[in-house]
């Protein structure tokens, strides 16, 4: 007797479970426009070619270029309808392993693939190998929180003595020697860097690197490689802590910096003026670096010590990673086309909105020319 | 016991000794607390944590000296050992407390039913809006399939043990399943990941996710389930087996409605330990911004997964959402223990307590 | 186990003519249909199980050894994390500091507090309030692991500066409790953090062992007008005690693998401090969550190898649970 009534009421339950399980299901939906700030409608853009595009498009990497990701998708998917892009910001170097086991059409990486990576990539790129893209630049930012300071500049070298522990107060010498005017505090510096390894760590410290070698002798990696300081979990954990601590100084890219209005490093490069870290600024500083990749890859040399006027040395460059032939047969046409788009003239307008630095028209033109050959 | 409740004058009998009124401790606590705000004004203590402390240690060393003044050592040793229980037990209240406030007031910014039934769909990190359905039904679906895979391997191995494990094989078993409780989650999702996605070839998918999730489920439905099971007196399955049922229908029928309340508070617990579970969502279930109804084709979503994206975009919009979603999370979970309980005193077999 | 031959059969009427119960248990060969196929069932999961399990421990170990193989550090010695380098160097000891020492405050901090909250629910606390305590207790539980670690680094480690400068200012001279006033995101935090995270777990354990306390030595202590505290200490805590122990240990299990609570709360680095207030250590699990991200083949299979090592503490850990517990039993002689 009671065991039957117990299992009548757990058949009610459950059958309430499946019922809200239904009607769960029946009422989702992917549209989240709706009136005012929910977005405004996008609508088919013609300047979008959609070829064969369709099916599901995994990709992964470069969490630095996510809000870029964001914004074409957003763009594509509104004209080619078949198509579905999936971006998993997990890091370059999952991304490029991913990539490299076959599991995803494309990757997006802070660094270029290197020599042993373009080989290997032969397994997966039958009869063919890997190709770096450059399709997203980016100004990483030196954020800071130091109360009564809105204006700070900064050169190479006092930046490496900072992160290396070396410059422990804000009123030292050397600050005050760049910012005459300030009313520096009388506050202990307190140096934030990523505890994740991360490419925009590995940019940064190639920065400080090349620019000043005496204050900043390590070798640039992605792990960080200085002694003293805090850290933080990704460039989100940095933004919370400069945000908290007072004193604290930090590297990530500028889009943190803009969406938590934290103020901004500039700095001193040895041109006319203090260099601000802008979308402009990054591009410029692009501009003044040069292609090194061999036949259709397109890997980029930077020039950190740049001094040229209005260009922002400290810019990552993220590559977008695909076979050059023998992508999969049922992923290439909506890769593509994407690709095609993000290096579109109308693609790269989208990355200024989004605190990202277009890539220079003569680089650009060329990745077009490689993307039109992707088979 | 003495009656007394004045001080002043002890009771003549000589079996009672002198105690302290009822109504001792909530006026030296009361006067505690006031001690303490006085203290932190004067002294200029900001942290309303820091008055709280002081106030319970004033309150720990009044009533222990009053009591050893008028009721002697042992009694107030009784008192000490009292107020210090209570003091514990509101020292951990106190994290809960502000936990739970701060995921309510940071969550409720964005959550409605708008939130419920959307997906993020095309929108950006940085927009405003958005929402969790797709998460929300990726780890519905992947937490089911992961406890119908986990729970009858879990229940049945378990049975083995208790009622058939004699042999070789029970201590190995056993041996494994203690093994299994230290697997770091990242573990599972990197093993499921090689031989399912990378060996044998197959497709990202909610499915995938399951079988990780369900990797980290097994040992705690064994071990909660062989506890349970080893609760359940002898007589009763002696009972029945001498009234001639046959084993199978014994355990069925005798044993496991008898040990059902434990068996199903071990299994929600595993659920829920499951569903707040991130890496091996990332790593084979690889997350997407749309809806995907199904489970065995293609990338879905899940709550955890969604929390740790958008704390990690970090924007105020995006925090937002993280904070409404752990909300979600954390409400899904809380019904899921409020039904296992709810289950499990209903079913509890009836000691002698 | 102590469920076999225990007593003989009670009388039983018979109905038909069966082999005595005793002979059924003791011969796992089952004599009817049903019994195999349900004998074979359950048999069958465990070995599903054994399989899964076995092909896990395989696979952590082949990798492990690749790993190593290649390893031009020592891996118990060298206080370094480089996989990307060549030839690669890395080593654990400040993992296994970091893992020791932050679950050893958490277990500080956490058992004593646990033990009074389950006196308070099994002893102290009215009847009715009992039961929605111990849910209440149990919700912290429940709470995923993420979400800790954004309340622990946005709103605990912010109110900890204060109590870190007072350890400073009176206990800074150990060496242990110095703070030089950077963000409180130490192995103390992460301590004082998983305290909280594994309160719930020694608190439920050790409830239910107290509840078990036998009846009458209590009533025969309280008979002999012992105060309420004397009763505690000298016949529940005592019969508790090794209960308490497996509980802590059951804890001490997850705060060894928690990973990204303590990866969102602490600034790890690669060198020892010898202040647990300043940031510094690191953790096995944390350091997982940290690395693998940007690590290629070999460096997750260095990972996998770290992960072997957390794998093999857990299991100890385990062990000795499993023993204290197995050791109780014989002290209790409860048939429980």
């Amino acid at each position: 007797m009671k065991l039957q009534r117990m299992n009548r009421r757990a058949l009610t339950l459950g059958a309430l479970t499946v019922s809200g399980a239904l009607a769960l299901t029946a009422c989702g939906s992917d549209d989240t426009t709706r009136g005012g700030d929910g977005g405004e409608k996008t609508v088919a853009n013609s300047n979008i070619k959609c070829d064969e595009a369709k099916g599901d498009i995994k990709a992964s990497g470069s969490s630095a270029q996510k809000n870029a990701i964001d914004a074409w998708v957003k763009e594509y998917v509104a004209t080619c309808k078949d198509a579905r892009i999936d971006y998993n910001p997990t890091g370059s170097g999952a991304g490029i392993t991913a990539f490299l086991q076959g599991q995803t059409a494309f990757a997006g990486s802070d660094s270029a693939l290197d020599a042993d990576e373009i080989t290997e990539s032969k397994k997966v790129c039958k009869d063919s190998q890997a190709v770096n893209l450059p399709m997203v630049g980016g100004p990483v930012a030196v954020g800071y929180n130091l109360p009564g300071v809105d204006d700070l500049v900064l050169d190479a070298e006092t930046l490496g003595n900072i992160f290396n522990d070396k410059i422990k107060s804000w009123d030292d010498p050397a600050i005050k020697k760049l910012n005459p005017d300030a009313d520096l505090p009388k506050l202990k510096v307190q140096s934030f860097h990523r505890s994740d390894d991360s490419g925009t760590t590995d940019n940064f410290t190639e920065y400080l690197n090349t620019a000043a070698p005496k204050a900043w002798p390590y070798e640039p990696a992605k792990a960080w490689a200085g002694k003293g300081g805090q850290s933080a979990q990704g460039s989100s954990g940095l933004a919370g802590q400069v945000k908290q601590v007072e004193g604290a100084i930090t590297y990530f890219e500028l889009s943190y910096a803009s969406s938590d209005d934290i103020p901004t490093v500039k700095l001193d490069t040895g041109a006319a003026e203090p260099v601000e870290a802008t979308v402009d600024n990054a591009s410029a500083a692009i501009a003044a670096g040069k292609v090194v990749g061999k036949g259709s890859d397109l890997s980029m040399e930077l020039d950190y010590a740049t001094k040229a006027d209005g260009a922002y040395p400290i810019v990552l460059v993220t590559y977008e990673i695909a076979c050059e032939k023998g992508n999969k047969a049922e992923t290439l046409g909506a890769t593509k086309s994407f690709l095609t788009y993000m290096a579109s003239e109308e693609g790269q307008n989208v990355l200024k909105a989004n605190d990202y630095a277009p890539i220079p028209t003569e680089i650009i033109t060329k990745v077009r020319e490689t993307v039109a050959n992707l088979s | 016991m003495s009656t007394d409740t004045v001080i002043k004058t002890p009771a003549p009998s000589t079996l009672s000794a002198a105690r302290l009124p009822r109504w001792a401790p909530l006026v030296v606590a009361l006067g505690s607390a006031a001690t303490a705000v006085a203290i932190g004004m004067v002294a200029g203590l900001h942290s309303r944590l820091q008055w709280g402390m002081i106030a319970a240690l004033l309150f720990v060393v009044a009533s222990y000296v009053i009591a050893a003044r008028v009721e002697g050592q042992r009694q107030a040793k009784d008192r000490l050992a009292t107020s210090l229980v209570w003091v514990a037990f509101l020292l951990a209240i106190i994290p809960l407390a502000s936990l739970l406030w701060e995921t309510v007031a940071r969550g409720s910014k964005v959550f409605d039913m708008y939130f419920l039934t959307h997906s993020m769909g095309t929108l950006g990190d940085r927009e405003v809006g958005g929402g969790i359905y797709h998460a929300l039904l990726g780890t519905l679906q992947q937490v089911a399939l992961a406890s119908l895979i986990a729970v009858p391997i879990g229940l049945l191995t378990a049975i083995y043990l208790v009622e058939y494990g004699r042999g070789k094989l029970a201590k190995v078993v056993t041996f494994f399943v203690d093994v299994m409780t230290g697997i770091p989650s990242i573990v599972a999702g990197l093993f499921v990941l090689t031989f399912w996605i990378l060996i044998l070839g197959f497709d990202f998918s909610g499915w995938a996710g399951a079988m990780a999730l369900s990797i980290l489920m097994m040992p705690v439905v064994v071990r909660s389930t062989e506890e349970m099971l080893k609760l359940v007196p002898n007589e009763l399955r002696e009972a029945s087996l001498a009234l001639g049922v046959p084993k199978w229908r014994t355990i069925l029928k005798v044993v496991l409605p008898t040990s059902i309340g434990g068996i199903t508070t071990g299994v929600m617990l595993a659920v829920a330990r499951i569903t707040g579970e991130t890496a091996p969502v990332l790593l084979v279930v690889w997350g997407t911004n749309f809806i995907n109804t199904n489970p065995f084709e293609g990338a879905q979503s899940s709550l955890p997964l969604y929390i740790y994206q958008q704390y990690a975009a970090g924007n105020s919009a995006s925090y937002d959402r993280a904070w409404a979603a752990a909300l979600t999370l954390i409400g899904f979970v809380m019904i899921l223990n409020l039904v296992a309980r709810g289950i499990a005193r209903w079913k509890a077999p009836k000691t002698g307590r | 186990m102590d469920i076999s031959t225990t007593k003989a059969p009670p009388p039983t009427e018979p109905a038909d003519a069966r082999p005595p119960a005793d002979d059924r248990r003791k011969s796992n060969s089952a004599t009817r249909p049903g019994d195999r196929v349900f004998l074979g069932l359950s048999r069958g999961s465990g070995i599903v199980l054994l399989t899964i399990m076995g092909a896990i421990a395989a696979f952590l170990t082949y990798r492990t050894v690749l790993a190593l193989s290649d390893n031009s550090g020592n891996f118990f010695t060298t206080f370094e994390w480089d996989t990307a380098a060549t030839p690669p160097k890395f080593g654990i000891p400040v993992l296994v500091f970091g893992t020791v020492v932050s679950s050893i405050i958490a277990l500080v901090i956490a058992v004593p507090i646990a033990v009074a909250i389950a006196l308070f629910i099994s002893h102290y606390a009215p009847r009715k309030l009992s039961g929605p305590i111990a849910y209440v207790i149990d919700l912290l539980a429940a709470v995923p692991s993420i979400v800790y670690g954004l309340w622990g680094a946005l709103v605990v480690a912010p109110h900890l500066v204060g109590l870190y400068s007072w350890l400073d200012d009176y206990l800074g001279w150990t060496g242990i409790f110095e703070y030089s006033g950077g963000a409180p995101r130490s192995l103390m935090t992460v301590g004082i953090l998983l305290a909280i995270m594994i309160l719930p777990i020694i608190t439920n354990v050790s409830r239910e062992v107290f509840l078990q306390s036998p009846k009458m030595h209590e009533e025969a202590a309280l008979a002999l007008g012992a105060t309420r505290w004397e009763v505690i200490r000298m016949s529940v805590l005592p019969f508790g005690r090794s209960g308490v122990i497996s509980a802590s240990m059951l804890g001490l299990g997850r705060a060894l693998g928690e990973t990204i609570a303590v990866a969102t709360v602490l600034s790890p680095s690669f060198l020892i401090n010898a202040s647990l207030l300043d940031p510094g250590g690191g953790t096995f699990a944390q350091n997982i969550a940290s690395k693998f991200n940007e690590a290629d083949e070999f460096g997750r299979d260095a990972l996998i190898a770290s992960g072997l090592v957390l794998f093999v503490i857990t299991l100890l850990v385990n062990g000795a649970a499993r023993l204290i517990i197995a050791r109780r039993k014989e002290y209790s002689g409860a048939n429980a």
